[in-house]
C-alpha cells in the first residue's frame, strides 16, 4: 500500500469532510448574517478568512459549501453506479447481442453530451438548482461506470468460478449480483473516488456559470462567481474558495490513486 | 478497412439522429411560449399568434423537428426569436473565438506536456519526474476557472501585461486577437496538460520495457536517442486518442472560461440566449458542439484503426 499518497490524500478529504459535518452544529458565524459594516475584511482574528462583499464570514461560508459539493458529487456518483453498474452487468451477461449493443450505443450517445450541455440543457428547461446539477453530472457518470463494469466482468464470465455457478444452476442474475458484482467491487470503488473528484470541479464549474445551486445556500463555484468583480479591492476573495476546492480534488485522487495501487496487485508490483 | 468504416458511418450517423431528437424534445418541453416572451406581457393574442407563425411555431413538433433537421443539414439553424439575425451567422462569428481559444489551448497542452512527460519517463523514479508528476497532480486539481482569476490577478491586475477580459477582435491585427486569447487558453490548458503528460510517462514506460528498445540498445543506441527515434512514435497511439478525447473537455471548457474572460465566444451566446429564452440559438449551439464532439471522436477511431490493424476487426 502506497501510504504517502493515501495519507495525505485521507486526511485532505477528513479535513473536507470534518468542515462540512462540523458545519451542521457549528459555524464561526451564520451564513445567512448580513454584515454590511464589516464587508470586505481581510483575514483576521475576528473573520479567520475575512468577509465578502455582504459581510458573511467566508470561513462559515466554505463549511457550509463543502456541505452542497460533497452533496451533489456523492448523489451524482450514486446515480452513476445505481444505473450505470446494472446496465453494465447485464450488457456483459447479454454480451453480442442486442441488448448490449444497445447499451454499448446508448452509452456512447451520452459520451456525445459533455456534462456541461446537459446541465444547460436541463437549465434550458427547468431553471437552474443544486437538483440539475446532480442530475447533469449524474447522467454523465452513468457510461463510465457502465463501460468500467461491462469491461471488468466480460473476462469473468469465462472464468471457472462463473462456470462452476452455472453448473449449480443460477440464472445470469444470481451470478451477476452474487459473484461478479464482488469481484469488481475495488474497480468500482477506485472509480467511484474518481468520479467523485470530477464531481466537485463539475458542481463547482455550473456553479460558477450559475446553473447549480443558487443563493442563499452557498456554494464554492459562487464564490468564486461573485469574487470575480472584487477580485482587485479584495483578491482573498477568490483564494479561498478556490483553495478549498483544489484541497478536496487533490485530497480525492491522492485516495483514489493509493487505493487503485493497494487493491490492485499488479499496480502494487510495477510502481 | 472498408467495412470497419462504413459500420462505424452508420453509427456515426445514427448517434447524431438520436442526439439530435434528445436536445430537439429536451428543449421543446421548455414551458412558456417563446412568441408572448418576446411580445411582453401586455402583448395581443393576434399579434402573438401571428408572430407565432412568423417563427414557425404553430407547426406540429414533428414537423418543426424535420424542418429544423433538414434546415441544419443545409447550413440553416433558424432565426434568432431575440436578434431577428440568422442563427447561422451568429455561430459563425461567435466560432471564430471558439475555435482558435480552443486549438490554442490544444497547442499549449501539447507543448507543456510532451517535453515534460518525455522529462518524466526518461528519468522514472528521479527528482524530475517526481516534481513533474506532483504538478500534474495540482494541475488537475485546479479548476481552470479559477486558475483563469489567479492569472487575471497576476498578469493583468499586478502586472498589465494583458487585459483582465474582452477579445481584442480579427480586425485588430493577429497579434493583439492572440494575445487577448492568450490567458484563456494558458487556464483551458492546464488540466489538459497535466492529464496528457501522465498519459505521455505511462505510455513511453509501457513501451520502454518493450523486446525491439533492447534491441534499439544493442545496436548502440544512447537511451536518449533509443527514446525519441523509437519509444516515442509507439507511444503515440494512446496519447493522440488522448488529444482526440480531450476536444470535447476543451469545448466544455471553453463554455467556461469564456465566461471568466467576457470573451464573445459561443459560451457566452449560450447563457445569453438561455438568459433570454432564445431557445432556437440554444438547441442549434448544443447539437453543434455535440456534433463537434462526435465527429473528433469518430475521426480519433479511425485514425487508431488505421495505426492498429488489430481493432478493425475487434467487435469494439
Amino acid at each position: 500500500m502506497k501510504l504517502q499518497t493515501v495519507l495525505p490524500g485521507a486526511l485532505l478529504v477528513l479535513l473536507v469532510l470534518a468542515g462540512a459535518l462540523l458545519s451542521y452544529v457549528w459555524t464561526p458565524f451564520e451564513v445567512t448574517t448580513l454584515d454590511i459594516r464589516n464587508k470586505l475584511d481581510t483575514p483576521g482574528a475576528t473573520h479567520w478568512l475575512g468577509t465578502d462583499h455582504l459581510g458573511r464570514d467566508i470561513l462559515s461560508m466554505l463549511m457550509v459549501g463543502a456541505r452542497t459539493s460533497i452533496a451533489v458529487a456523492l448523489v451524482a456518483v450514486g446515480i452513476g453506479m445505481g444505473v450505470g453498474v446494472p446496465l453494465g452487468l447485464l450488457a456483459a451477461a447479454q454480451r453480442q447481442s442486442w441488448v448490449d449493443e444497445l447499451i454499448m450505443r446508448g452509452n456512447d450517445l451520452v459520451f456525445a453530451f459533455p456534462a456541461l450541455l446537459i446541465a444547460i440543457m436541463i437549465t434550458a428547461v427547468f431553471g437552474p438548482g443544486a437538483v440539475n446539477a446532480i442530475i447533469a453530472i449524474g447522467i454523465f457518470n452513468i457510461p463510465v461506470f457502465a463501460r468500467l463494469t461491462r469491461g471488468a466482468t466480460l473476462s469473468l464470465w469465462t472464468r471457472e468460478f462463473v462456470l462452476a455457478a452455472r453448473v449449480a444452476g443460477k440464472g445470469a442474475l444470481r451470478i451477476s449480483v452474487e459473484h461478479l458484482l464482488p469481484n469488481i467491487t475495488n474497480l468500482l470503488i477506485v472509480q467511484g473516488t474518481i468520479q467523485f473528484s470530477l464531481g466537485i470541479l463539475a458542481e463547482a464549474g455550473l456553479s460558477y456559470v450559475g446553473l447549480g445551486a443558487q443563493p442563499p445556500i452557498p456554494s464554492w463555484g459562487r464564490m468564486l462567481a461573485d469574487s470575480q468583480t472584487l477580485i482587485t479591492l479584495a483578491p482573498h476573495l477568490a483564494l479561498f474558495p478556490g483553495l478549498a476546492i483544489v484541497i478536496t480534488v487533490l485530497g480525492l485522487n491522492l485516495l483514489g490513486d493509493g487505493l487503485r495501487d493497494w487493491l490492485d496487485p499488479r499496480l502494487r508490483r510495477e510502481r | 478497412m472498408l467495412r470497419y468504416l462504413v459500420r462505424r458511418v452508420v453509427s456515426l450517423l445514427a448517434t447524431l439522429l438520436v442526439a439530435s431528437l434528445i436536445v430537439f424534445v429536451v428543449i421543446e418541453v421548455v414551458p412558456g411560449d417563446p412568441a408572448s416572451y418576446m411580445l411582453g406581457m401586455n402583448a395581443q393574442p393576434d399579434t402573438v399568434a401571428a408572430l407565432r407563425a412568423e417563427l414557425g411555431l404553430d407547426q406540429s413538433k414533428p414537423a418543426r423537428y424535420i424542418s429544423w433537421l433538414t434546415g441544419m443539414l443545409q447550413g440553416d439553424f433558424g432565426q434568432s426569436y431575440t436578434y431577428k439575425t440568422p442563427v447561422a451567422d451568429m455561430v459563425q462569428d461567435r466560432l471564430w473565438i471558439s475555435l482558435p481559444l480552443s486549438l490554442y489551448a490544444l497547442a499549449l497542452s501539447v507543448f507543456i506536456a510532451f517535453p515534460a512527460g518525455i522529462l518524466a519517463a526518461s528519468r522514472r523514479g528521479g527528482v524530475s519526474d517526481t516534481a513533474v508528476m506532483g504538478f500534474t497532480q495540482l494541475g488537475i486539481a485546479v479548476p481552470n476557472f479559477w486558475f483563469a482569476l489567479l492569472l487575471v490577478l497576476l498578469f493583468a491586475v499586478k502586472l498589465g501585461w494583458f487585459s483582465a477580459g474582452g477579445f481584442a477582435g480579427w480586425e485588430s491585427g493577429v497579434f493583439q486577437a492572440m494575445k487577448s486569447l492568450t490567458l484563456p487558453a494558458i487556464a483551458l490548458a492546464l488540466p489538459q496538460a497535466a492529464i496528457l503528460t501522465r498519459v505521455m510517462r505511462s505510455a513511453l514506460l509501457d513501451v520502454l520495457g518493450e523486446d525491439f528498445m533492447r534491441t534499439a540498445r544493442a545496436k548502440g543506441l544512447s537511451a536518449r536517442q533509443a527514446l525519441l527515434r523509437h519509444a516515442l512514435r509507439n507511444a503515440m497511439i494512446p496519447v493522440l486518442t488522448i488529444i482526440g478525447l480531450q476536444f470535447s473537455f476543451l469545448i466544455a471548457g471553453a463554455i467556461i472560461i469564456e465566461n471568466v474572460f467576457f470573451l464573445p465566444g459561443l459560451g457566452r451566446l449560450i447563457f445569453q440566449s438561455i438568459a433570454q429564452r432564445d431557445l432556437i440559438v440554444v438547441e442549434s449551439v448544443v447539437m453543434l458542439l455535440v456534433f463537434a464532439v462526435v465527429m473528433v471522436t469518430f475521426l480519433v477511431d479511425l485514425a487508431y484503426a488505421w495505426v492498429d490493424p488489430r481493432l478493425r476487426h475487434a467487435h469494439r
